[in-house]
């Protein structure tokens, strides 16, 4: 009786009770939301040069992507930051949208990269060359370059082929970059993970010492000095080489490769790369095929270094062998161990925090000590390899899965893509009996 | 054909001495993988603190005068002994506080933790030395300048004279001491075959008695001092170091260490002379070879990943190291 008693009244108050829960836990997370977003925009316009007012900004962005409030909220105060105070705040002092373009470049390359160290498993300490394979292929023919080998280009286009070839040339570096993953991977596939991770640092300093010296026989690549100047895409005749526009093509390239990270991430292919990251005797057993997977990986990967390198090169306006050293490629492993192998949103995170410290904290540290009369040898915009040893080592040590750690979902298969392939030569139920 | 015959011996000589370097510097790759299955990133940068110990060791003699009074023997040892006293420290270090927390973790964990000292290192000698000296680009004070000058004798008609620098002899000298030291340390002294069960099966070693963290220990000390040695030697022959010789050396060590056999002393030994060797050719032929199309020297790095690449696909145990089976 009492039960029966118990249960009505709780199954009466539940919905109201419920109801209200709901609501103050919505309404704390909108008031906050709502809060965050109007105090970091605030900052931002307020002091635009600020490095603590991005920081702030990207910050509530962040908070946003947690914020328990209705999903289209989070995309119209997240679109309002993105799209509306950070380019505004562009207008007011360019530093910004240059800054942010850096920013959108390590973000897109670090989730390359993280697709292939974080998923997949292969350690890539050259990822950096397909990133150069794209600049190249795009500055040769956006520049006067082309002109000194190709009889063609010196004819018709001396100072290279005009805004519309970035267009063209976006799915040529991909391409490009692709191949050259590929022929990179074809041979290191049977390499066991350190000494793929020596033999792709070989590989990025080959490129380099390649593209130092394809200035003879034949003038390809501008040799040291590199490429300058390089033109800017048009779009619909309006000139985007400007950072406030360009800011915009970034943009555009950060949330396409984020949202395809998350497919992929969650398609048969990431199942299977994570499966062979974890065991990859075992995923082989379960009929993972190894070569093609990790091949996969590679080109993938690297296509997307590859389209990056492009808008490096339009945001640069120039580029040499120097710009593609070790260095990058260490720095780009630094973001996505910092932020959590294999977290899009950890990795996310990991590159702006790392983009912001190098192009903006440090300097302005760099400044300050200037200011106050310290010795160039304290200058702290030096110390980058330091730091990026110093991230390595502490989150190996302490934190190994990152500020933002993977989380692991547990999904039914069956339901993602209805019934299971049955595999040529037999059934599942022949195995049974 | 005639003129490129005729500076082969030399080419020979030079490939030699840079080969004898990669081998004492891929014997430290080697031992650590052999002990601990992992490829020590950070070898390359102890080799460079023991060009920078070295240079400072000499510049204090130099200050003291001592460098024109002291026979060159006393001073290249006192050199040498400082470099191998700090950089078998430096390892020791760099074992205990970024490796040892690691034991037991997945393979790319040490190894990134590993890239990470690398690059420490690299940047704390460019800020020392940078505060120090002013400059992180040095100019070490000359030890042995002197150049053993064979011939000249008639050959096929015209003069063949060979010069060898005392400092490349030098070289090749305290090298063939440090490997024939090493291998018989490793094979008949009682630490020796603890690390060789090390090395063997680490549990089963431990069951047995063998202290394995202080084995592991020793294996980077002996590894950093046969490093900070090959650096010091470095310093002495080419005179001019910077932060930096140590990441290219290292990755041409680590070469020599995979095309010998990894794990094995005698391989890294005939891997690092071998890789020189054809290091030398590549750079002094690749020119005359394409008519002067691609210029020789500044693809001198590239061979050596070349040879990787080959030896990694077509024999990946290298020339003298067995075949080992995946565990599963």
């Amino acid at each position: 009786m009492n039960a029966i008693k118990k249960g009505l009244k709780s199954a009466l108050s539940w919905p109201a009770h419920r109801f209200a829960q709901l609501l103050t836990a919505e309404r704390t997370a909108l008031v906050t939301a709502l809060l965050v977003t109007v105090l970091a925009s605030a900052y931002q316009v307020a002091a635009p040069a600020s490095g603590l007012a991005i920081l702030c900004t990207l910050g509530a962005a962040l908070a946003l992507s947690y914020a328990g409030i209705k999903p289209w909220l989070r995309v119209v105060l997240m679109t309002f930051l993105l799209l509306g105070v950070l380019p505004y705040a562009g207008t007011l002092n360019p530093g910004v949208s240059s800054l942010m373009i850096q920013m959108f470049i390590y973000i897109a390359l670090a989730l390359g990269l993280n697709l292939v160290v974080g998923f997949a498993g292969l350690l890539d300490l050259g990822y950096i060359a397909f990133f150069a394979g794209g600049a190249y292929v795009y500055s040769i023919f956006a520049s006067s370059q082309a002109a000194k080998f190709l009889p063609w280009f010196a004819a018709n286009a001396p100072q290279g082929l005009g805004g519309w070839w970035f267009w063209a040339a976006l799915p040529l570096a991909l391409l490009v970059a692709a191949f050259m993953g590929i022929a990179l991977g074809l041979p290191v596939m049977r390499m066991r993970g350190d000494y793929l991770a020596i033999v792709t640092l070989g590989f990025g300093e080959v490129i380099q010492v390649i593209a130092r010296n394809l200035d003879t026989p034949i003038n390809i690549t501008g040799g040291a000095p590199g490429i300058a100047p390089i033109q800017a895409p048009t779009l619909f005749g309006m000139d985007m080489g400007q950072p406030t526009s360009l800011y915009y093509i970034g943009l555009v390239f950060v949330v396409l490769t984020a949202i395809a990270m998350y497919r992929i991430e969650h398609s048969r292919v990431g199942r299977a790369l994570a499966a062979m990251r974890e065991d990859d005797i075992a995923a082989r057993a379960m009929g993972v095929p190894l070569v093609k997977m990790k091949l996969l990986a590679f080109a993938t990967g690297a296509s997307f270094s590859g389209g990056m390198g492009m808008l490096f090169a339009v945001k640069q306006h120039f580029i040499n062998p120097d710009t593609f050293g070790f260095m990058e490629s260490i720095g780009i492993l630094a973001m996505i161990i910092l932020g959590g192998l294999g977290s899009i949103r950890g990795v996310i995170v990991g590159a702006a925090a790392v983009t912001l410290l190098r192009f903006q904290f440090l300097p302005d540290l760099s400044a300050l000590s200037a200011n106050w009369g310290l010795p160039s040898a304290i200058d702290l915009t030096k110390y980058q390899p330091l730091i990026f040893g110093l991230i390595l080592i502490v989150m190996m040590i302490y934190r190994q899965d990152g500020l933002i750690p993977a989380t692991r979902r547990k999904e039914n298969i069956a339901a993602l893509e209805g019934p299971l392939p049955v595999p040529a030569g037999g059934t599942g139920t022949s195995v049974a009996k | 054909m005639e003129e490129g015959l005729r500076i082969l011996p030399q080419i020979l000589i030079s490939g030699l001495v840079i080969g004898f370097l990669y081998a004492v510097v891929a014997l430290g790759y080697t031992m650590v993988y052999g002990v601990l299955e992992f490829i020590n990133f950070a070898h390359s940068e102890i080799f460079m603190f023991g060009a920078f110990i070295g240079f400072e060791v000499l510049m204090f003699l130099q200050k003291t005068s001592l460098l024109t009074t002291l026979p060159m023997v006393i001073s290249l040892i006192l050199t040498m002994l400082a470099a191998m006293i700090f950089s078998g420290a430096l390892g020791w270090t760099v074992e205990r506080l970024a490796y040892r927390p690691l034991r037991g973790a997945p393979r790319l964990v040490p190894l990134i933790s590993a890239i990470g000292v690398s690059f420490f290192l690299q940047d704390a000698a460019r800020i020392i030395w940078e505060a120090l000296r002013g400059n992180w680009q040095l100019a070490v004070p000359p030890l042995y300048t002197g150049v053993l000058t064979m011939g000249p004798w008639q050959v096929a008609g015209a003069p063949l004279q060979l010069q060898v620098p005392y400092g490349a002899i030098v070289i090749m000298v305290s090298g063939l001491i440090m490997m024939f030291s090493l291998i018989w340390f490793v094979n008949k002294t009682k630490v020796g075959k603890a690390m060789r069960a090390v090395a063997q099966d680490r549990s089963t070693a431990a069951l047995m008695g063998v202290n394995v963290d202080r084995i592991i220990s020793t294996t980077f000390v002996i590894g950093g001092a046969l490093g900070g040695a090959a650096g010091s030697l470095f310093a002495i022959r080419y005179t001019s170091i910077t932060p930096y010789i140590g990441f290219i050396l290292g990755v041409k060590a680590f070469t020599a260490a995979v095309f010998g056999g990894i794990g094995n002393l005698a391989g890294a030994v005939i891997g690092g002379l071998l890789l020189g060797i054809f290091e030398a050719l590549g750079t002094a032929y690749l020119g005359p070879l394409t008519h002067g199309a691609l210029k020789g020297p500044e693809y001198k790095d590239i061979f050596a990943f070349l040879i990787l690449i080959l030896v990694l696909v077509f024999k990946p145990a290298g020339l003298l190291g067995r075949t080992v089976g995946e565990k599963v």
